[in-house]
């Protein structure tokens, strides 16, 4: 079942009709967010037009965050069912992963200055951002040290440990004193930002996620390729 | 025009932000279809270099199809 489940996945992703779908979804998204967010939503009335940065910022740390407890749970995934299409899933989500979690940390630090007046605070939201950053890099840097088996165990249990970082940037705001404001955005309760603030971030926040799947479908791609590689070899 | 770009003094912050995000998604996109191309020329160089009995062999695989008639690292 869950072998024929990951081979159609595997001719779907394959596709190059995927690829395109993907790709033009992720241009027309983007296009509607940069021009909402850049020339649509007003400025804030205290932090002015500083508030745009929030369009970028916001978005690249949520999916920063998504794509490394995605990772996490495939890991325990990769321990419980023993399924290599866990480990090449997971891999393939990585580098996406890491270049947002790098846009959040540089974007924050570019917002900070004129908002905080500083590039850099050990503040609790932006320290967890970095440990999760460098969980990032261990998980990759694993792949790079270590061959196949080894590499997918190792790789995994970074995710898993990294994982008990992600409640830590989320609650951070309400734990400790953070130069952060607690959570406008919410699924389970009211959200209190404006409607006109809202749509762009919702807008660049689809783009952002389009692109890490166009990223994700590709990179998934190269590795799907490297392995039936192999198989030619071995034939 | 002039008021987009200044942004009321912070468009040098809200333009490199933008800019940075978007220099950093060509950068990852231009990497990750390199590895795609290379990938798929070594494997297309290895499938048709095979001898007529494994080509049959590795053809009835249904990924090996989809990737032989495959061009789509170059296209997107």
């Amino acid at each position: 079942m869950l072998n024929s489940f990951f081979e159609i996945f595997k001719i779907i992703s394959l596709s190059k009709l995927t690829r395109i779908i993907v790709f033009s979804l992720f241009v027309i998204f983007l296009t509607l967010g940069l021009f909402e967010s850049l020339l649509l939503s007003p400025e804030d009335y205290i932090q002015s037009d500083a508030v745009r940065i929030m369009y970028v910022h916001v978005p690249a740390a949520w999916i920063s965050l998504g794509i490394f407890s995605f990772i996490a749970f495939l890991s325990l995934g990769i321990f419980i069912f023993k399924n290599k299409n866990f480990v090449i899933i997971a891999k393939s989500f990585a580098p996406s992963g890491l270049v947002f979690n790098l846009i959040a940390l540089v974007t924050g630090s570019i917002w900070g200055k004129p908002t905080w007046g500083t590039w850099w605070a050990w503040d609790p939201r932006i320290t967890s951002m970095l440990v999760l950053f460098l969980f990032y890099v261990l998980y990759i840097v694993a792949w790079r040290l270590f061959e196949n088996d080894k590499a997918a165990k190792i790789s995994s249990l970074v995710a898993i440990t990294g994982f008990v970082n992600v409640p830590i940037i989320k609650f951070s705001v309400d734990w400790w004193a953070s130069l952060h404001q607690p959570s406008s955005v919410k699924i389970l309760s009211e959200t209190t930002i404006h409607s006109s603030m809202l749509t762009p971030l919702l807008l660049m926040t689809a783009a952002f996620a389009l692109f890490s799947v166009l990223i994700f479908l590709m990179k998934y791609n190269v590795e799907l390729i490297k392995i039936k590689n192999k198989g030619l070899d071995r034939l | 025009m002039i008021n987009l770009l200044l942004m009321n003094g912070y468009g040098l912050f809200v333009w490199s932000a933008f800019a940075f995000t978007l220099i950093n998604f060509f950068g990852l996109y231009v990497i990750i279809n390199r590895q795609l191309i290379k990938e798929n020329k070594k494997f297309k160089l290895k499938f048709n270099n095979l001898e007529k009995i494994k080509y049959i062999q590795a053809y009835k695989q249904s990924t090996n199809q989809v990737l032989v008639s495959s061009n789509a690292a170059q296209k997107i």
